[in-house]
């Protein structure tokens, strides 16, 4: 018997989606000794032995897998059944869908987060009242601090639910989430030098005659996202 | 401030318009002809007007803005006025088209966030309800078996040998009688500790008699002797066949011993 094993029994028979840290505490307190050789597993072993079962069970293609959602394993069915087991369990519950504003503004919180609703209004050219409103009372987004701005203007992130409602297992889940994302980077005291004759500021943007002759692959690479802005 | 929403066709902000223009050119992003999108932009507002919607303050900026920069481009580049006032001295052009590639993205990436919200529609986590178990009785672990008996019976006698001075009187214990006496203990408590029934026991003779009733009871099936683990001390139950109580069909008669 494999410690994998184990947990897929134990998640197979779960009433709710559990993390690596509730199957340790699980595992711990099912018993010690010879009756339970996986009483001492730790959260380390466990992860990955989570990962080596949700591959068997891709490969294996049945119609169901181990998926993790937030941090928590769970088995779910494969969405080409849903016609099957809508009939037999009745429509998720979910709420209704989001709007394009909504979506929009919800991409923008989720690669940029932690950012101010001064920045998404910036990058979406328009005011985000409303749509801010819906997205913190159907708490997909939430405040996270404040900026280091005058007024000290609240930033927001995405919350767990975001996560959940998303079916993500992390915000690294998100599709092209290395080109869209933003490492928060400490704004330089002083002007960095970014080459040997060129001592420019760090948010310096090349122009737009640099990048016409080689604008095919300018998108990918040249385009930066301004420091943020004091109004 | 009234909320201005503007809904016109399916343009949410003037980038959106913006990049509608730029996508109807077909051309690259970054090649795109901004005096004529200038021109067309407004001619939009304008429409936008004459259907009398509200036009969003975002959308007289980003006017302005393409105003601007076709302005600039009548002059020769060497004419071009330096805007001061941008400390960045920036290009507008490139500033705007900057802009409307980072919107772009953002459009992008919120469409695959709708084909995700979508697909979770039809994923169903599986969500078994708890089996509804018995719990009343705790699950037996062990059956005692004969030799952890006479073991424990063993223990209580030994009580008795080192009493080495008894009174003696006429004592009547009956196996019977002590079925009895177990089986009301057993309708209240749902389990007794062996020890338990001989606590108050005042001889051997009583102890026999007690011991005799519970392997009566056990070979009728009414009773259970369980053990938490090996040596553990062992726990008389009920069984499945115990009955309601009172009830004392199944105990021959004869089951009444004479001692020695």
């Amino acid at each position: 018997m494999e410690l994998k094993h184990v947990l897929e029994a134990i998640l197979f028979s779960a009433q709710k989606p559990m993390t690596p840290a509730e199957l340790q505490s699980l595992l711990a307190t099912a018993g010690e000794g010879d009756a339970n050789p996986f009483s001492g597993a730790k959260a380390r072993d466990i992860a990955p032995a989570l990962e080596i079962l949700a591959a068997e069970h891709e490969a294996a293609a049945r119609t169901y897998r181990l998926i993790c959602v937030a941090g928590a394993w769970q088995f779910a069915s494969q969405p080409e059944f849903a016609l099957w087991i809508r009939t037999l369990v009745g429509q998720k519950h979910r709420p209704s869908r989001l709007s394009k504003p909504g979506l929009e503004t919800l991409a923008i919180i989720a690669y940029r987060q932690p950012l101010t609703r001064a920045e998404i209004e910036e990058i979406r050219g328009v005011s985000i009242d409303g749509v801010m409103q819906t997205l913190m009372e159907r708490e997909l987004v939430e405040a996270v601090g404040r900026a280091e701005a005058p007024g000290r203007p609240p930033t927001y992130g995405t919350t767990k639910l975001f996560l959940e409602y998303f079916g993500l297992r992390a915000l690294e889940d998100l599709p092209d989430a290395s080109e869209l994302r933003r490492i928060p980077v400490e704004k330089p005291k002083a002007p960095i030098t970014t080459g040997p004759d060129t001592t420019t500021e760090a948010h310096a943007q090349v122009t737009l005659e640099e990048v016409i002759p080689h604008s095919a692959h300018a998108e990918a690479a040249t385009v930066q996202t301004p420091a943020p802005q004091t109004p | 401030m009234p909320d201005y929403k503007v809904q016109f066709d399916v343009f949410e902000g003037p980038l959106d318009l913006l990049l509608y223009l730029v996508k109807k050119e077909e051309v690259d992003i970054y090649e795109v002809n901004l005096t004529k999108i200038a021109r067309e932009f407004i001619e939009y507002v304008e429409l936008m007007r004459e259907f009398d919607l509200e036009v969003a303050g975002e959308f007289l900026v980003m006017a302005s803005t393409l105003v601007y920069i076709k302005s600039r481009e009548l002059l020769p580049v060497d004419q071009q006025a330096v805007d001061d006032t941008d400390e960045e001295g920036e290009d507008p052009r490139w500033e705007l088209i900057r802009k409307l590639v980072e919107y772009k993205k953002f459009k992008d990436a919120a469409e695959r966030l709708e084909t995700i919200e979508r697909a979770q529609e039809n994923i169903y986590p599986r969500l078994p309800v708890a089996p509804t178990l018995d719990n009343t009785t705790p699950a037996p672990r062990t059956t005692a078996s004969l030799f952890d008996l006479i073991g424990a019976v063993n223990e209580v006698l030994r009580r008795f040998q080192l009493r080495e001075t008894q009174e003696i009187f006429a004592e009547q214990w009956t196996v019977g009688g002590k079925i009895t006496d177990i089986r009301t203990r057993l309708a209240t408590a749902s389990t007794l500790k062996f020890y338990e029934l001989f606590a108050d026991a005042s001889s051997r003779q009583e102890v026999v008699a007690t011991f005799l009733a519970i392997l009566e009871l056990v070979r009728l099936r009414q009773l259970d002797l369980v053990q938490e683990e090996d040596f553990a001390e062992i726990v008389l139950c009920r069984s499945a066949e115990f009955g309601d109580g009172g009830n004392e069909t199944g105990v021959a008669p004869a089951t009444v011993m004479d001692m020695e």
